[in-house]
């Protein structure tokens, strides 16, 4: 039996490592905001209300580029639409919850926490109170992306850019498929996924965050097809 | 117009995180679709890393000798063999680092 403490804590774990990406992407962030001329808590807001990394730098940048609201509200809705995805992988383990517990756990569905949650639900399917996992690396990316984005508000871009620590986002999502380079099955959809993003990165929106793993989740569907 | 933007981006972000969750019956999925969900992190995140690795700041696509390919391409041998994320992406950052710091100078 695990106690829901443990389980939350094995969460904090599973997602600490990605601090490493997230801390300065976290602080770029903050700082763009405040270098694109925006009222620091604005900026934070941003954080706080919409939650989503990259999302946040894109929306700020097309406000203070001169594009429309519902631009900047569309391009942001695209982006995160792939956590439809993620919260489509994540219901099987969330079913049994009550509504208002879901309406809470959502608020903390973040790319690496649902990574590093769905490889440990996946190993323990049978267990109860699984869904601690969950908020235990949502809660901790939260808390993280908070302090990072503010330390950027207030300390502005103190990562020498020469570092080109933007690099530490690929890498942070490789780290977290690159186990599954052992299943065919798996290369097969990863190199459908990042040649489409490749070939589809110009289209409108950033909509190719989306578009790409559609087109990988559609060859999957083939490829499933044809195995049997 | 900043803040009813945010509001909305807020809004529909949340509603991203939360339609499949709380609003969607989980017996509405076919078994077809349950098979295919098991790709998702396969589909999504190469989605993140391609475009991180393979294009600038500009958006132009590097040349095949971009230090973020060698970057990469370590960071990939050793998450392989060390299975530990701390190690993949130290390494990775490491690697490039030594590249744009040193032998390029």
């Amino acid at each position: 039996m695990h106690s829901k403490k443990k389980i939350f804590f094995q969460g904090i774990i599973d997602v600490l490592p990605h601090m490493l990406s997230v801390i300065p992407f976290g602080i770029i962030t903050g700082a763009i905001g405040i270098d694109l001329g925006f009222d620091p808590i604005l900026v934070y807001a941003t954080s706080l209300i919409i939650f989503g990394g990259a999302s946040q730098i894109i929306f700020l940048q097309l406000l203070s580029g001169g594009a429309s609201s519902l631009v900047a509200v569309t391009s942001v809705g695209v982006i995160n639409s792939r956590h439809l995805l993620y919260g489509a992988v994540l219901s099987e383990y969330l079913d049994k919850l009550s509504f208002i517990k879901k309406l809470i756990i959502s608020y903390f569905i973040v790319d690496q926490g649902f990574a590093e949650s769905n490889k440990y639900l996946k190993n323990n399917k049978t267990q109860s109170n699984s869904h601690y996992h969950i908020l235990g690396t949502g809660i901790t990316l939260w808390f993280f992306w908070q302090l990072a984005t503010i330390s950027g508000i207030v300390l502005g871009s103190f990562i020498p850019e020469e570092l080109g620590l933007k690099f530490a986002i690929p890498l942070t999502f490789l780290a977290i498929v690159v186990n599954d380079i052992r299943k065919l099955d798996h290369v097969f959809v990863m190199l459908v996924s990042g040649f489409a993003s490749l070939i589809l990165f110009d289209a409108p929106f950033k909509s190719y965050i989306i578009l790409s793993p559609i087109v990988a989740l559609l060859a999957a569907f083939i490829m499933i097809k044809i195995k049997k | 117009m900043s803040w009813i933007s945010i509001i909305a981006s807020g809004i529909i972000t949340y509603f991203s995180r939360m339609a499949m969750i709380a609003l969607i019956d989980r017996e509405m999925l076919g078994t077809k679709v349950k098979d295919v969900l098991n790709y998702v992190p396969a589909a999504v995140f190469p989605a993140i890393i391609f475009p991180g690795v393979f294009f600038n700041d500009f958006g132009n696509m590097v040349e095949l000798t971009d230090p973020k390919i060698y970057g990469a391409i370590v960071a990939l041998t050793v998450g392989f063999y060390s299975r530990n994320v701390i190690a993949t992406i130290i390494s990775g950052l490491l690697s490039y680092w030594f590249i744009i710091f040193f032998l390029l100078k």
